[in-house]
């Protein structure tokens, strides 16, 4: 076959640009869908939890119970208590504590003037998370089945998301240098387990609910108490319920 | 015909080019794209797996039940009834998987039971609370209580 350089080109290009859509289009077609290998389907679920004020007694077992599960660091929280008093009704100022997120419960106090009751916090895990919108790079993500979850391979760790999240809920890792955060104990959840914190809540206040799932009580739990989510109006449709909470708690 | 196609080189070569172009940046986009990125949303439908490809530390309290049905009976009739096993006895997902691998330590009442049970004006007030000092005159809460069934 005689050819001069410029049909050389010409045909090699065409060839050249035929086989690289040809690996595109094939790509795309088998699309490597990841699914999940399991039984485990996600669409069937919707996660958050209740959290009932009126159960907790500030023990402490789910700081110490969510530290041991995901390995976070001692001096950062996926989840922590404060303890609120707050005296004749002056809800600008209550008297708020949280020693070491109460990972070794209260110094006892002792308030009978005040009103007193114990408040845990952990990632409310919201329907219009602003983290999920301000992470720049695609790391922080609301899965399908209602959990905000980060890729650390993503994550760049550039702070923005600590910085959006109302409720103080994501922590830089000092080692890898990437955000964290509460998952909800995804790793659990997802086999059929509950969550470490809930699990070792002594007084049933916690309680992971699904609220795709008709027979949970949440449902019940949701029509039948004074519920509330903590700042409402950030309009982030929190998915942590919290019972009896009262209006000093921001 | 011919006289066409050659007074149009300038525009088959620019379309070339284009698609060269074109094809170079679809296999940039392939290679540096993850695989299914975008299948649920703008991010690594893997990191769905990762995250759970965590092993779990807490066993649950059924797994417990399954092998310590004596003390879960026990234990279901009294107060600390719904009281998770590793709520007090700490996370044993290891002594579940292979029970010889790892002893539970027994816990000190010292420091477990006034966790609970020391009063606190902010606790609420049906929850069973003492002044341990005063309670017990120093002796250890397991002197008199059983956690398994704690009343007296």
């Amino acid at each position: 076959m005689n050819m001069n350089r410029r049909e050389l080109l010409e045909v090699g290009g065409k060839l050249l640009f035929l086989s690289g859509a040809a690996q595109v289009a094939v790509d795309n077609m088998l699309g490597a869908p990841t699914a999940m290998p399991d039984s485990y389907k996600m669409a069937d679920h919707w996660w958050g939890m209740t959290v009932d004020i009126s159960k907790c007694i500030g023990c402490g077992n789910c700081v110490r119970g969510c530290a041991a599960e995901n390995g976070v660091p001692r001096g950062y929280f996926r989840t922590w208590v404060e303890r609120y008093f707050v005296k004749d009704g002056d809800m600008e100022h209550p008297e708020v504590d949280s020693p070491d997120g109460a990972f070794s419960g209260f110094p006892t106090a002792q308030h009978p003037e005040s009103k007193g009751f114990f408040v845990p916090k952990l990632c409310n895990h919201c329907v219009d998370s602003p983290c999920v919108q301000a992470c720049p790079v695609g790391a922080t993500f609301d899965s399908p089945d209602g959990v905000v979850l980060v890729d650390k391979s993503y994550c760049v760790g550039c702070r923005y998301c600590v910085q959006a999240c109302p409720y103080g809920c994501r922590y830089i890792d000092p080692e890898k240098e990437t955000v964290d955060k509460c998952t909800l104990c995804y790793h659990r959840i997802t086999q059929g387990l509950t969550t470490a914190c809930a699990e070792v809540c002594p007084t049933g206040a916690r309680q992971l609910v699904d609220l795709k799932d008709p027979k949970d009580p949440v449902h019940e739990f949701l029509r039948v108490n004074t519920v509330q989510v903590l700042k409402p109006h950030m309009a982030t449709r929190a998915k942590v319920f919290y019972k009896d909470l009262d209006g000093a708690v921001r | 015909m011919k006289k066409a196609l050659k007074e149009s080189e300038h525009l088959v070569r620019l379309a070339i080019v284009l698609a060269l172009g074109l094809m170079v940046f679809l296999l940039i986009r392939r290679a540096v794209v993850p695989a299914g990125f975008g299948q649920y949303g703008h991010y690594r439908p893997g990191t769905l797996q990762d995250v759970r490809a965590r092993p779990v530390t807490f066993a649950g309290h059924a797994l417990c039940e399954a092998c310590h049905d004596e003390i879960a009976t026990k234990k279901a009739a009294t107060k600390h009834g719904k009281v998770a096993c590793e709520a007090c006895h700490g996370a044993l997902a290891k002594h579940a998987d292979d029970p010889s691998a790892l002893k539970p330590v027994k816990p000190d009442p010292a420091v477990l039971c006034v966790r609970c049970h020391e009063a606190d004006s902010a606790k609420p007030k049906n929850f069973p609370q003492v002044v341990s000092k005063d309670h017990s005159q120093g002796n250890s809460c397991g002197v008199c209580h059983d956690p398994h069934s704690p009343k007296l």
